[in-house]
């Protein structure tokens, strides 16, 4: 894997894609630098998980694709994410990274929110966009996949919230790869200014089962002083996208950050869900769920970093296995000298529905002070059988026993999305997976 | 013939390959409430999970008859569907899942598909059977047991024994671990179910719980057997005399089951 001069997505290709875009210059330049690093870098290596053999480049940069007159045109497996009921949505939806339809309440608008596409923000807001994109969370020359992705961005949703104002109604972006061969380069950054507020949910889905190509995704959360960001996902590509996904959270002072992340990709996935408490007082609870089937590999990492005093991180991740699927759950929590009365906690819970599929649990602490607290605990086990008994001891079948149980154990991360249209996706996607 | 018939004989079980039961006999039929006391040890509970058939207790011989049909040929979903019921003594703790999905589920259980109770229906009936057990309402919407005190545990045994109706009622120690006005509300509960299609098995080495039901047969048990049966009477013997005259008229020095191998 390597980026030759002969691929598509030469210098030329960049600088291109980038003028076709009207983007900025430090934009454009920015790409350039990325591309040209990405092809000294190493690729990333997740613990414990070979990626040497996944498809990281085959996959194309184009695609036909058309707008949205109305939300009644989406395929009806898309459509049942939107609540197509409310009349006051704030919605945008990507369709192969084309912003397809966009709306956003005059209350919002007035106020100064925004959330619209990545590009139109470069557009509109270049200077807002440059504060954060790729800085303080996320830097680009991590390692190879970040580099690609700050060289090929092709699009995301840029959300930003002013000073002192609270968000009520959810924000809600859809990314729908329609085309099979399609590349995902999404970019999605969310800002809440000091004393604000909102909740975001994202939804990414696909329907290429054979048909292979890569979603290389980026995220960064930025919660300033005492803002509150609760952020939500159901993460549904199907079984040919190999994921790369990287969600970064930032918290300042008496700052908040909740993740409920739906990760329930059928292809190969590595997803990281890290935390910065920077400030003191500063809060995440970071709560995953997935469902590995077939034969896909998975690689999950939650870590939260305490840095704050007083700082608090709490991490659930709960993963169901079947088929031969496999998975490693990394739970890390560490806290950074300085960060007295810290807390880190870790649960890490992994249940397993057949003999072939694998699953690890790691919770891991990492402590450089003396006053905190910490704790841990991980489990890898069966449907317990006596939790079976008592259920079935009431007359439901040992199927529905075990859905209730399956259901029950991913609840945590079901029960905190906050649009009832996607929670009811996520439950009938859970459902859909485990039988 | 009133209610149905549970026929309990020569039951042998083990657990972990040590045998618990060493020959069980008994017969419970609708509108009869047996009590089986003891000390710890002698096979109690063993009785009540090999009944329902818990995962661990393997039934080595003998048979288990409900209506004429072998329990022990049915699966677990299938004894609670003929009839059957444990109030058992540690319930399970299910999280994610709530008190009110999995009662709703449970009573669909025993209904046809398509023949689900009404949403409003099941809210009423639970409304008035929590009233009855007096249980805060906020219990419904908690995750099965998880966090529950033993005494709300074992109210919840009983609200799902009340509202699931079975034919026969088996008791495991529903009374350890309750103050005396849990065990009021809990003996009231199960008081209201009595009726002549009703069979009840109530399990206890307490004789309290027997002052709130009272029961027309009584047994006791040692060395994994019944070794003496009588009627009410025998409760208020054992109450001021203790298990020991049984045991010397039986030649039993120890009555657990481990001892007398």
């Amino acid at each position: 894997m390597s980026i030759e001069a002969k691929q598509p997505y030469e210098k030329e290709y960049v600088e291109k894609f980038s003028a076709e875009h009207n983007e900025p210059e430090w934009m454009t330049g920015f790409r350039k630098q990325a591309l040209e690093s990405a092809s000294t870098l190493e690729m990333p290596k997740p613990d414990k998980t070979n990626i040497s053999k996944w498809n990281f480049t085959k996959f194309n940069l184009e695609a036909e694709t058309q707008g949205l007159d109305s939300l009644k045109d989406l395929p009806d497996d898309i459509k049942v994410f939107v609540d197509t009921e409310k009349d006051d949505k704030n919605l945008v939806i990507l369709r192969n990274q084309i912003n397809a339809y966009e709306t956003l309440s005059t209350e919002l608008v007035d106020k100064g929110v925004i959330f619209t596409d990545m590009f139109t923000a470069l557009k509109q807001y270049p200077e807002l966009v440059q504060k954060y994109y790729m800085k303080d969370a996320v830097s680009f020359d991590e390692h190879r996949l970040t580099a690609m992705h700050a060289a090929l961005m092709n699009g995301g949703v840029f959300v930003y919230v002013p000073k002192n104002v609270v968000v009520e109604e959810p924000l809600q972006a859809i990314f729908w790869q329609e085309n099979p061969e399609f590349a995902l380069f999404n970019h999605v950054i969310v800002v809440a200014e000091e004393n604000s507020s909102l909740t975001y949910v994202e939804n990414y889905i696909s329907f290429n089962k054979d048909e292979e190509t890569v979603a290389n995704l980026v995220t960064e959360v930025i919660a300033h002083d005492n803002a509150s960001i609760s952020f939500g996902s159901v993460d549904n590509f199907a079984h040919g996208t190999t994921v790369y996904m990287n969600r970064r959270g930032i918290a300042y002072r008496d700052a908040k950050i909740e993740w409920a992340l739906g990760q329930m990709n059928d292809g190969n996935t590595v997803s990281e869900n890290v935390t910065h408490l920077i400030g003191d007082n500063s809060f995440s609870y970071a709560k995953a769920v997935s469902v590995g089937r077939g034969d896909q590999s998975q690689n999950f990492t939650a870590k939260i970093i305490n840095y704050g005093k007083q700082s608090n991180g709490l991490i659930l991740q709960h993963g169901v296995m079947k088929d031969s699927a496999s998975a490693i759950f990394n739970g890390i929590g560490k806290i950074e000298h300085g960060g007295t009365k810290a807390n880190a906690e870790q649960e890490s819970r992994v249940l397993m529905l057949s003999k072939d599929a694998r699953g690890d649990a790691n919770p891991i602490l990492l402590i450089d002070e003396d006053d905190v607290t910490a704790g841990h605990a991980a489990s890898v086990g069966r449907v317990d059988p006596v939790q079976l008994y008592y259920l079935m001891s009431r007359g439901i079948s040992q199927q529905e026993a075990e859905r209730l149980i399956i259901h029950g154990f991913l609840a945590p991360v079901v029960n905190a999305i906050p649009i009832a249209a996607v929670k009811e996706q996520l439950t009938e996607v859970i459902e859909r997976k485990v039988y | 013939m009133a209610g149905s018939t549970l026929e309990i004989k020569d039951l042998h079980v083990e657990i972990e390959g040590q045998e618990i039961l060493k020959g069980v006999n008994l017969t419970i039929k609708g509108g009869e409430f047996h009590a089986i006391m003891g000390p710890n040890g002698t096979g109690k509970s063993t009785l009540a999970s090999a009944i329902m058939g818990h995962p661990k207790y393997e039934v080595t011989s003998g048979s288990i008859l409900l209506d004429g049909e072998d329990v022990l040929e049915m699966e677990v979903d299938e004894r609670a569907k003929a009839g059957l019921f444990l109030a058992m003594q540690y319930p399970s703790e299910i999280t994610g899942v709530t008190t009110s999905d999995f009662l709703r589920s449970s009573i669909n259980a025993h209904r046809e598909k398509g023949d689900e109770i009404p949403l409003m229906k099941f809210i009423k009936e639970m409304d008035s059977a929590m009233d009855y057990l007096e249980i805060d309402k906020n219990m419904a919407q908690r995750y099965l047991n998880a966090g529950f005190s033993g005494g709300e545990k074992k109210r919840n045994e009983i609200l799902q024994l009340m509202m699931l109706k079975p034919e026969i009622g088996i008791l495991d120690e529903i009374d350890s671990g309750l103050d005396i006005d849990a065990l009021k509300v809990v003996a009231k509960g199960i008081n209201k179910l009595r009726n002549e299609n009703f069979g009840c098995l109530i399990i206890t080495h307490y004789q309290r719980l027997l002052d709130y039901i009272t029961p027309d047969f009584v047994h006791v048990m040692m060395q994994g057997r019944v070794v003496k049966s009588g009627g009410a009477e025998l409760v208020e013997r054992l109450e001021a005399e203790g298990y020991d005259w049984i045991k010397q008229e039986l030649g039993i020095e120890e009555e657990t089951v481990g001892n007398n191998a």
